[in-house]
């Protein structure tokens, strides 16, 4: 590929934004604060992304998501790498992230600022209710970033993502 | 770093991950045979955990020894022989009952936070960051097993009986947290991991006090035989076996 027919860094974090997290399609990659970084080497565009969780199972299809989308937009060889470090932490995650999380009925993660301990002992808003009365069900839940709570109020259980 | 400290934390990381590992697999077993539904989702996360912090410390390994990170963590985990793992006995025990489960994750979880902590003041910064990510995950673990607890050991006659006779089961083999890893006293000298001995004195210090608030017996007088990483019981090969069995069968397969 020329290099003047490159797409743009705006134009690459622009198509970035269309690829929706594999477990919550809701939200995307960059407004859910995992893409690193876009870099050309060369003629490979060398996407850097940090996991949410270690154990994150996603990350295969967020891999292939990834490329897909970029190709799509012209761009014939991906590297999508991973970086653990520094970690990803919730604090990443943007507002209009938290915003569609708590539409979805998915309790967004609480700031933290970086006392996680801290922030678990407050009480956690029911999302939709908006009830403070609530109850903690499971520190796991169906997928590893998220916890279970039951709402006393409205009686409905729902998740909230971890604050990480 | 040093090439010597390159080298030495390798097989310090491997010993770590070795230990997740084990335990990852150990829990997975409860997967769809837990006692109850929240608990079966509970321990396939923590299973799920583990096997990750496993292999975030295996792909440190890779690096430091110039190896492929991707093919690298395969290649411990599923072509190694059971004589050449590094973790600790108390992982690698069969699951028991629930209780029995439950405590293990607890004390080794306890000391792993502590641990994780430490790393995390490393000077070593890839090192640091890594024990400090996993340390967040591992702060969920410890609230989970410290809410199930006090629970079990101050709930039925049944329960309490089957928690008392795991911490008998498991307490001395716990003991062997405090035994450096593999390359530990170089690297500690070097201000790069912290001392296993000063960490298991806070863990004993820290366990007993939340054992004994839950109304348990912590039996002081623990026989151990061999504190060493390189010694397995007679349950090891077997969990090997199941471990390794479908990567062997066709070992340049592509998933």
């Amino acid at each position: 590929m020329h290099v003047s027919s490159r797409p743009t860094q705006a134009e690459l974090w622009s198509a970035l934004s269309e690829v929706p997290d594999p477990e919550m399609p809701i939200v995307n990659l960059v407004e859910l604060g995992i893409v690193r970084s876009a870099e050309w080497h060369a003629d490979q565009l060398v996407i850097t992304i940090t996991p949410t969780f270690a154990a994150c199972p996603a990350y295969a299809v967020i891999d292939e998501s990834i490329r897909q989308r970029l190709q799509a937009a012209g761009v014939a060889d991906v590297d999508v790498r991973v970086q653990h470090s520094p970690a990803w932490t919730t604090e990443w995650m943007t507002a209009a992230a938290r915003s569609k999380l708590q539409a979805a009925g998915l309790a967004p993660p609480p700031r933290h600022y970086g006392n996680v301990i801290q922030v678990l002992m407050e009480p956690v808003a029911c999302p939709r209710c908006g009830s403070h009365n609530t109850t903690l069900q499971n520190n796991f839940g169906t997928t590893p970033c998220r916890m279970i709570y039951t709402c006393v109020d409205c009686k409905e259980p729902f998740e909230m993502f971890k604050p990480l | 770093m040093e090439q010597t400290h390159q080298y030495a934390l390798s097989g310090y990381l491997i010993a770590l991950a070795d230990d997740e590992l084990i335990l990852g697999h150990r829990v997975s077993e409860w997967t769809g045979h837990a006692p109850i539904l929240e608990e079966d989702i509970a321990f396939a996360n923590l299973a799920l955990d583990e096997i990750g912090h496993a292999k975030l410390w295996y792909e440190l390994a890779a690096d430091l020894l110039g190896e492929d990170k991707y093919r690298y963590p395969d290649q411990l985990v599923y072509f190694r022989e059971p004589a050449q793992f590094r973790n600790l006995q108390l992982v690698e025990l069969p699951k028991g009952d629930w209780a029995y489960s439950t405590l293990r994750q607890y004390l080794f979880d306890a000391f792993e936070t502590l641990r994780l902590g430490a790393l995390s003041q490393s000077p070593y910064t890839p090192l640091a960051e890594i024990a400090a990510r996993i340390r967040t995950e591992e702060l969920y673990h410890l609230r989970h097993s410290q809410a199930w607890i006090p629970r079990l050991a101050l709930g039925t006659e049944g329960s309490a009986h089957r928690m008392q006779a795991a911490l008998d089961t498991l307490w001395p083999y716990a003991q062997a947290l405090a035994a450096p890893l593999p390359g530990e006293q170089d690297l500690h000298a070097a201000g790069i991991v912290p001392s296993s001995a000063a960490l298991f004195a806070r863990w004993r210090a820290e366990v007993e006090q939340f054992l004994t608030g839950a109304g348990l017996q912590v039996n002081l007088h623990f026989p151990i035989s061999d504190l060493s990483r390189i010694s397995h019981s007679q349950h090891f090969p077997a969990l090997i076996h199941d471990l390794q069995t479908v990567a062997r069968l066709d070992p340049e397969a592509t998933w």
